[in-house]
C-alpha cells in the first residue's frame, strides 16, 4: 500500500500544514494508521476464518479421511466423488427437508412471538423489568443448560410436563404421533417450538429497539383520527416494523439453518429431526470421512446463499414499497 | 360498542394474560432448574409433580462440583473467556477505531468481510478447523479454542465498538493531538475513557460467547477430560446414568448463572450495543 499516492485533497481547514514529518502527507499517515490499527482484526479473521473456508472447499474435492490427511496436500487429486457420494447417500434429502422446516417454522414462530412480546411490553408498568428481564434468559443462558433442562421437563418418566398429561408422551425420542386423528412429527416439532422458545427474545430485543424509536406523533395523529387497536397496528406500526422484521428474518434464518448445537443436544439428530449439520458431524467424528463431511457442509452453505437470494430478490423489494 | 372500544378493552385484558404467559414460559423453567438441583433423587422420582422440594440438600453442588470435576470445568471456562475478552478487546478497539474515524484503502471492504464473519455457518469452519488442530497438534489444548472464539467475536466487536467510537466528537480528538498527542494516546486517554459503556458491552458480549459454546470445545477437548469448558462437561455426563439428574441439574445452575449474573449486571449496555443498528430501521 506504500506505493498508493492519494491524490492531495485538503483536509479540514483547521491545522496549518505542519512540515512533513517523512516526507508523506497525512493523508498518507492515516491510510497507513488505519491500517496498521486494523491489522490485527485482519489477520485473524484471515487466519481463522477466510484460510480453513477456503481449505474446507479443497476438502471437498478430495478422497480424505482422517487417517490419510497427512498425505493430502494443495495438488492432491481433486474429484467430484464425495458430492455425488454426499447427495446419493439415503437421508440426506430428508435432512435436507427437516432443516427447511426447522427453519422456516423456527424463524417465524420466533419472530411472531417476539413481536407479541414487544407490542406486549411496550408500555411502562409495574415490574416490566423484571419481566423484560426474565424474557432475555432462554436467550443468554448457555445452549447446553437449556437443553438439558428441557430434556428433564420433557423425560417421559418424572419430567414435569409429563406429570401435567393424562399418558405420557416422548416428546423427544418420538418421531411420529397422533393428535386429533392427524399424524404429526413429536420430535421435530418439540425441537422447532424449543428454537422459538429460546430465539423469541432475540426479535423482541430488536423490535422493541425499533418501537421505542418510532415518533410518538403519528400513533397520537391515528387515534385522535379514531383509529382503533388494530387499525393503529396494521396501518401505522407494521408497517414501520418491516425493515426490521425483515433483517430478523434473513439474520435467524442464516443462523438456524446451519444450527447444529440445539437440535444436536436436544436429540441427536434422532426421531425424525436429524439437520444437515447434524450430518456434518457425524460424518466428520464416526465417520472420519473429512472429504464428505467437508462437501456435505459446501452444499449446506450453497442452498443458504440459494435461499438468501430468492430471498432478497422477492422479499426485499416488496418491504421497501412497504416503507 | 364501538370497534375501538370493543378492541380497547379486549386488549386491556389480553394484554396482562400475554404477559403472565410469557413470564411463566420463560421464568418458569428456571425456576424448576433451581428447585430440581436442591432435592433428593428419590423424591423426584417419587413425586416428579411436586415442584416444592420438601427437604433443601446441597449435596447436589457438592457431588457435582468436587466428585464430577465442575471445579476443574469452571476454571477451564473461567480463563477461555477472560483470555477471550481480553484478546477481543486488545484487537478490536484498534480496529473499530480505524474504521470510524480513519480513511483507508479497503476500508468499504472490511465492513462487507465482517458482516460475511457474522453470518458465516459455523458448522463449515468447524471441519477445517478440526482437522488443522488435530495435524498441528493443538487439540486439546484450550489456546486454539481461544483463537476460535476471538475470530467469531471481533467482528461483532468492531461493529459495536465503531458505533460507539463515532458518537465521540471529533473536536476532542482534534484537542488532544494538538496537545501533543499521539493517535494511539489519543486513543487511549481521549477515546476509551468516553467509550466505558460501550467497552463493558462488547466485553461482556466476547464473554458470553466464550462462555456458551459447545460446538467447538465438543470438536477440540472432548477427547481431554481436564480440559473439558463447563458446557462440556454438562453435555458429556448428561447421558450417563450413574449421575442423578439433580445433580446434573446443580451442575446446570453453575453453568448458568455465571451468565445470568454478568447479564443482569449490564443488561441495558448489552442490549443497547447490539440492536443499535436496528433503531435506524
Amino acid at each position: 500500500m506504500t506505493g498508493q499516492s492519494a491524490p492531495p485533497r485538503p483536509r479540514r481547514a483547521a491545522p496549518p500544514p505542519r512540515r512533513r514529518r517523512r516526507g508523506r502527507t497525512l493523508r498518507e499517515q492515516e491510510a497507513r494508521a488505519g491500517l496498521l490499527l486494523i491489522s490485527p482484526t485482519l489477520i485473524i479473521t484471515l487466519v481463522v476464518v477466510v484460510l480453513p473456508l477456503l481449505w474446507a472447499i479443497m476438502l471437498a474435492f478430495q478422497s480424505v479421511r482422517l487417517i490419510n490427511i497427512r498425505r493430502t496436500g494443495v495438488f492432491g487429486q481433486y474429484t467430484l466423488e464425495n458430492f455425488t457420494y454426499v447427495i446419493s447417500e439415503p437421508g440426506f434429502w430428508t435432512s435436507l427437508a427437516n432443516t427447511l422446516v426447522y427453519t422456516v417454522a423456527g424463524t417465524g414462530l420466533s419472530i411472531v412471538f417476539g413481536l407479541v412480546a414487544a407490542l406486549a411490553l411496550r408500555e411502562r408498568f409495574m415490574g416490566r423489568t423484571l419481566i423484560r428481564a426474565s424474557i432475555l434468559i432462554p436467550y443468554v443462558a448457555p445452549v447446553v443448560a437449556v437443553t438439558f433442562l428441557w430434556e428433564t421437563m420433557l423425560n417421559p418418566q418424572y419430567g414435569i410436563v409429563n406429570t401435567w398429561l393424562s399418558e405420557p408422551i416422548a416428546f423427544l425420542t418420538q418421531a411420529q404421533g397422533d393428535f386429533l386423528g392427524f399424524k404429526i412429527p413429536v420430535a421435530l416439532l418439540t425441537v422447532i417450538l424449543f428454537e422459538a422458545w429460546r430465539y423469541f427474545p432475540f426479535a423482541f430485543l430488536f423490535i422493541l429497539a425499533r418501537l421505542q424509536a418510532m415518533p410518538a406523533d403519528l400513533e397520537e395523529a391515528a387515534v385522535v383520527d379514531g383509529a382503533a387497536p388494530t387499525q393503529l397496528f396494521r396501518y401505522v406500526i407494521l408497517p414501520q416494523l418491516w425493515s426490521v422484521i425483515a433483517l430478523l428474518a434473513v439474520l435467524r434464518f442464516v443462523f438456524t439453518f446451519t444450527k447444529f448445537d440445539d437440535v444436536y443436544l436436544l436429540t441427536g439428530g434422532g426421531a425424525g429431526t436429524e439437520v444437515v449439520s447434524v450430518r456434518v458431524y457425524n460424518f466428520l467424528t464416526s465417520r472420519d470421512d473429512i472429504g464428505a463431511a467437508a462437501a456435505q457442509a459446501i452444499v449446506l452453505a450453497v442452498f443458504l446463499v440459494v435461499f438468501l437470494v430468492i430471498y432478497l430478490r422477492f422479499f426485499a423489494g416488496g418491504e421497501r414499497e412497504q416503507r | 360498542m364501538s370497534r375501538d372500544r370493543f378492541e380497547r378493552g379486549l386488549l386491556r385484558l389480553a394484554r396482562p394474560l400475554v404477559i403472565a404467559f410469557l413470564f411463566l414460559i420463560t421464568a418458569f423453567p428456571f425456576f424448576y432448574m433451581v428447585m430440581l438441583s436442591v432435592r433428593d433423587i428419590q423424591e423426584l422420582i417419587l413425586e416428579p409433580g411436586s415442584l416444592w422440594p420438601s427437604s433443601i440438600t446441597l449435596d447436589t453442588y457438592a457431588n457435582v462440583l468436587t466428585r464430577q470435576g465442575f471445579l476443574t470445568f469452571l476454571k477451564n471456562s473461567a480463563i477461555i473467556s477472560v483470555a477471550s475478552v481480553a484478546v477481543t478487546l486488545l484487537i478490536s478497539i484498534p480496529g473499530a477505531y480505524a474504521v470510524a474515524r480513519l480513511r483507508f484503502f479497503g476500508r468499504r471492504q472490511v465492513h462487507f468481510l465482517f458482516l460475511a464473519v457474522y453470518l458465516f455457518p459455523a458448522i463449515v469452519l468447524a471441519i477445517p478447523l478440526f482437522v488443522l488442530f488435530t495435524m498441528i497438534g493443538l487439540r486439546g489444548s484450550l489456546i486454539g479454542l481461544i483463537l476460535v472464539y476471538i475470530a467469531q467475536t471481533v467482528p461483532v466487536t468492531v461493529y459495536m465498538l465503531r458505533n460507539y467510537f463515532e458518537t465521540v466528537p471529533q473536536s476532542v480528538e482534534e484537542a488532544a493531538a494538538i496537545d501533543g498527542c499521539t493517535r494511539l494516546s489519543t486513543i487511549w486517554r481521549v477515546v476509551l475513557p468516553l467509550s466505558k459503556p460501550a467497552l463493558m458491552a462488547t466485553g461482556l458480549y466476547a464473554f458470553m460467547i466464550a462462555w456458551n459454546e459447545f460446538l467447538f470445545a465438543l470438536l477440540f477437548l472432548v477427547e481431554r477430560r481436564e480440559s473439558w469448558t463447563v458446557s462440556l462437561g454438562l453435555s458429556q455426563l448428561a447421558g450417563s446414568i450413574e449421575i442423578p439428574t439433580t445433580v446434573l441439574m446443580a451442575g446446570s445452575v453453575v453453568l448458568t448463572l455465571p451468565i445470568v449474573i454478568v447479564f443482569f449486571a449490564s443488561e441495558r449496555l448489552l442490549t443497547e450495543g447490539l440492536t443499535a443498528g436496528a433503531e435506524k430501521g
